[in-house]
């Protein structure tokens, strides 16, 4: 698959053609102030196949997968689930990786729960 | 009654008393939770994509695991149970999903979501009952004034989680009620402490989390509690708050009257 689009689309299951546009997913977003581009935009411009944008921006690591989006939107659509398929197509290329486990050591403190690091590694590696 | 329990990796680490108190208060209940062998860490984190099934397999491995032991399961940590139970759903509703996931594994008879699968507080409140616990609480939380900290992934998605209304929750203010005490009504209790984020993003995690602990202080709670060591975590380290944050598992066991006894 060459296509970008029919790669996040793909990836992503759902149709971002369902959204009515109503914002929800932006108000109710806990990291909306951290965001360059904000929930909405992630559906409307992988809608336009304006995905390359969206790659690049730091934006896909502020979302925390809480879920409100997804719980919130009336139309289905799942917001989280949009940009969870636009970081998988970043996270997916070649040297793209995020986070590191080289990294880790100078980010530990005495409570930090394992938690933390297993999850992150979902969220920004491949 | 034996149920098969999945403590999660952090549960073994560090988050040792939200285990040890939920095993003890348990027991006190007449439940014996078993841990199924080779169990392996959950990931954290669901992958909500469509064309993933590997990260998937250790959740579906121990949801196969209850199966054969012919139990439910039990978890305590809220992102195994969000983890455990968003695979059982899409096992059960996506048919690639349990195909590859059933390839991969190699299962025979296949898994296509047979597992029930509890968290604690579902325990308590289906299998045990509030009014049962109630009855079985000796240390009475007396006039405490508590805040039940939900976070995002014990309710959410509601579709797969199917715990609890995802907005307006009762189970966790039930409890508290059920053990003597007091809940605190707020409306960041179904909010995102920030989670993960906290690895490269203080800042942001110190907002949200500062935001949970000010709604709670501010409706009059004397401490909030939780079943996440990661909302823990946050909540004491990330808010700079001094409100006490406990484990729900350590307060079942001080109101059952286990607790002392297993310090000493």
């Amino acid at each position: 698959m060459s296509n970008i689009k029919d790669a996040v689309l793909n990836s992503y299951g759902k149709n971002v053609r369902k959204c009515m546009k109503c914002g929800k997913c932006s108000a109710t977003c806990p990291s909306y102030d951290e965001m360059e581009y904000h929930p909405h935009q992630f559906v409307s411009m992988v809608e336009k196949g304006d995905i390359e944008t969206l790659m690049k921006s730091e934006s896909i690591f502020k979302c925390l997968t809480c879920y409100a989006c997804v719980e919130r939107c009336p139309r289905n659509v799942e917001p989280a689930r949009v940009i969870e398929a636009v970081r998988f197509a970043q996270l997916r290329k070649q040297g793209n990786n995020h986070l590191i486990p080289d990294m880790i050591p100078d980010m530990l403190d005495e409570d930090l729960p394992q938690q933390a690091i297993v999850t992150a590694f979902r969220k920004y590696a491949k | 009654m034996i149920f098969t329990y999945y403590p999660g990796c952090t549960l073994r680490t560090k988050a040792k008393d939200l285990d040890r108190y939920a095993r003890l208060s348990a027991e006190a209940l007449g439940i014996t939770l078993e841990e199924p062998e080779n169990w392996q860490c959950c990931g954290g984190a669901y992958s909500n994509v469509n064309d993933e099934a590997a990260t998937k397999l250790s959740a579906a491995r121990v949801l196969n695991s209850a199966k054969e032991l012919g139990r439910p399961l039990v978890t305590v940590c809220s992102a195994c149970h969000n983890v455990i139970k968003q695979t059982n759903y899409d096992i059960q509703h996506n048919a690639t999903l349990a195909y590859k996931v059933n390839n991969y594994l190699g299962l025979d008879p296949q898994y296509n979501g047979e597992t029930t699968v509890y968290h604690y507080l579902e325990m308590l409140r289906d299998v045990v009952g509030f009014d049962k616990l109630a009855e079985k609480v000796v240390n009475p939380l007396k006039g405490k004034k508590i805040a039940a900290y939900y976070g995002c992934l014990l309710l959410r998605p509601s579709r797969a989680l199917s715990m609890d209304d995802p907005e307006n929750p009762t189970i966790m203010e039930d409890f508290i009620r059920a053990i003597g005490a007091d809940p605190v009504i707020y409306s960041q209790r179904v909010e995102c402490c920030g989670g993960y984020i906290t690895l490269e993003d203080k800042a942001q995690a110190s907002k949200r989390s500062s935001a949970v602990m000010t709604d709670a202080e501010e409706n009059g709670a004397e401490m909030v509690v939780t079943a996440c060591p990661l909302c823990l975590y946050n909540l004491k380290k990330n808010s700079g708050s001094q409100l006490p944050v406990v484990y729900i598992t350590e307060l079942l066991a001080e109101a059952l009257g286990v607790k002392e006894e297993s310090n000493e």
